[in-house]
């Protein structure tokens, strides 16, 4: 990559962020703008395909449905970036197989040479969250740091496609315990706490969310319960399924699991672009923290007042 | 891998003896499975499993015996794949990727849930994304953008009809729109097959009524 196209990146969207939780795709825009790096548009980019169920139906159409989106980056020639585990782990899986398997690549190129395109593996698919902590760096990041949180508990939700599978991610192997994800958030001041079974997968994923939302809701219901055990005052992630699951799942298990949970869960749920912009001194309207609507079943469902109303001395 | 271990592994599988389903196993690459010492580390570190009756190393075993049944049984669709067997299988059996070839293999078999059929052939073939923005008639999420300061639809397919077109003409050309069609027809005649039950059951029924009706006259 040249010196000139450092920190430019083509913006993979996917559909849950800008079709569900516009306001995701709001912070990153405005996070990436504020650190300096240029976000181009990936225009005319797809479903990634959803790894849990297109992949579960039909391999081929997966990979050659992925590797059209990357080849949209490719014309441009830069990195994607993507801020959802499930795109990252469909782009990256796809790309990590067509650049270690000739004979995959060639059957891709085939159908892609109908639609005028072909697969160079010319590019690397990041996950946003790689960019700030390998790109960037916490150094480069520290230096933009301007309120430091007191007192805020986190429990921080990796997902499963952001860490695995390991040989195909950037992490050095690492995957029963990573640190970057509490490290980002740790520059904020927040304190990433420690609950039972941090890495357990949210259940959205995997075609099972579609299948049973019972059995998707049981995973939340277990992850928010050791959450809430923890004391954790906000969930922070960086995939938008898993924000809904964990977001929209606090409803159903709520309503699907009443008589096992007590009191109903209302944790707020912040994506880590919204929690570290705010740290930075970015307009709170600007990250997509403030309502400034008053549309009906939108998201998010759980309220996040209660973490603005907790911070809010802390940001002057 | 050694030529010994490789000759072992990936040994020719017998007609006479196994499924044909077995041989598309094989042919799925699923004859990695063979390397498996039955541990258990899978079915034991798998969230899903802890509220189903969804067992790993039991569906594997089920899909290398040749065991058919194991394409229908709901319960290898509530992997959701979230890698941790993969990661912790000592023999390295890439085992979450095996559950999404032996999901492949049943859905080409026709059997898909109907949620799955209904994502797969009306959102994501005709929109080109898994969750759309919703029609004309259902406003509320492009509202919910624009709330936060961005344009009512993403610069994505949503606004690029030929990047539709495109993503179609690959399906079509990998063998999707085929696949679907074929699935299609398959549940529209289990359907048919299943009302027409149905209605013959109905009709028995009534005439068991009438029977009773007249008895009590």
């Amino acid at each position: 990559m040249s010196e000139e196209n450092k920190w430019k990146y083509g913006f993979f969207l996917g559909c849950v962020t800008p079709n569900r939780y516009p306001m995701i795709e709001a912070s990153i825009r405005a996070v990436f703008d504020h650190l300096g790096a240029e976000i181009l548009e990936l225009e005319g980019a797809s479903c990634c395909p959803a790894p849990g169920v297109f992949r579960a139906f039909h391999i081929p159409t997966w990979l050659v449905i992925a590797a059209r989106n990357i080849t949209l980056a490719e014309e441009l020639g830069i990195d994607i970036i993507t801020g959802c585990n499930g795109c990252y782990g469909t782009l990256r899986d796809a790309w990590v197989e067509l650049e270690h398997e000739p004979e995959l690549k060639k059957m891709v190129n085939e159908h892609l040479a109908k639609v005028g395109r072909e697969f160079k593996g010319s590019i690397e698919p990041k996950h946003l969250v790689q960019v700030l902590y390998k790109d960037m760096g916490l150094d480069y990041l520290r230096g933009f740091v301007k309120h430091k949180f007191k007192d805020l508990k986190v429990a921080v939700h990796y997902g499963c496609h952001i860490v695995k599978p390991s040989d195909k991610r950037p992490w050095g192997g690492e995957s029963e315990d990573p640190r970057f994800l509490d490290e980002l958030i740790e520059l904020t001041g927040a304190t990433s706490i420690d609950y039972k079974d941090k890495f357990m997968c949210c259940g959205a994923g995997g075609a099972v969310r579609t299948a049973v939302k019972e059995i998707s809701a049981d995973f939340s219901r277990e992850k928010l319960e050791n959450m809430r055990d923890a004391g954790a005052d906000i969930i922070i992630d960086c995939c938008p399924f898993c924000h809904l699951q964990l977001d929209l799942g606090q409803m159903e298990a709520n309503g699907i699991y009443k008589d096992m949970i007590g009191e109903p869960y209302k944790i707020p749920v912040v994506y880590v672009t919204q929690l570290l912009g705010l740290s930075f001194g970015i307009d709170p309207n600007l990250l997509g923290l403030v309502k400034n609507h008053d549309l009906k079943g939108v998201t998010p469902f759980i309220p996040i007042e209660p973490f603005l109303e907790k911070v809010k001395d802390q940001l002057t | 891998m050694s030529e010994n271990v490789e000759k072992y592994i990936k040994r020719k599988v017998y007609n006479s003896t196994s499924s044909n389903i077995t041989q598309k196993f094989v042919d799925a690459g699923l004859e990695k499975l063979r390397a498996c010492i039955n541990c258990g580390t899978c079915t034991g570190s798998c969230p899903s499993g802890r509220r189903t009756a969804y067992r790993t190393r039991s569906v594997l075993r089920r899909a290398l015996t040749g065991d058919e049944s194991v394409l229908q049984d709901i319960d290898i669709w509530f992997c959701s794949t979230c890698y941790t067997c993969y990661e912790r299988c000592p023999r390295d059996i890439p085992v979450t990727d095996m559950i999404i070839k032996l999901r492949n293999i049943a859905v080409e078999e026709g059997y898909i849930l109907d949620a799955h059929f209904g994502l797969a052939n009306n959102i994501f073939y005709k929109t080109g994304h898994g969750v759309p923005a919703n029609g004309e008639g259902n406003k509320k999420w492009r509202d919910l953008r624009e709330s936060y300061g961005l344009p009512p639809l993403p610069p994505t397919v949503h606004v690029h009809p030929e990047a539709v077109k495109e993503c179609q003409d690959l399906m079509k050309s990998v063998g999707f729109r085929d696949l679907l069609d074929k699935i299609e027809k398959q549940k529209g005649k289990e359907k048919a097959e299943r009302e027409k039950a149905e209605a013959k059951k109905a009709e028995a029924e009534e005439v068991e009524n009438k029977k009773k009706e007249k008895k009590k006259k």
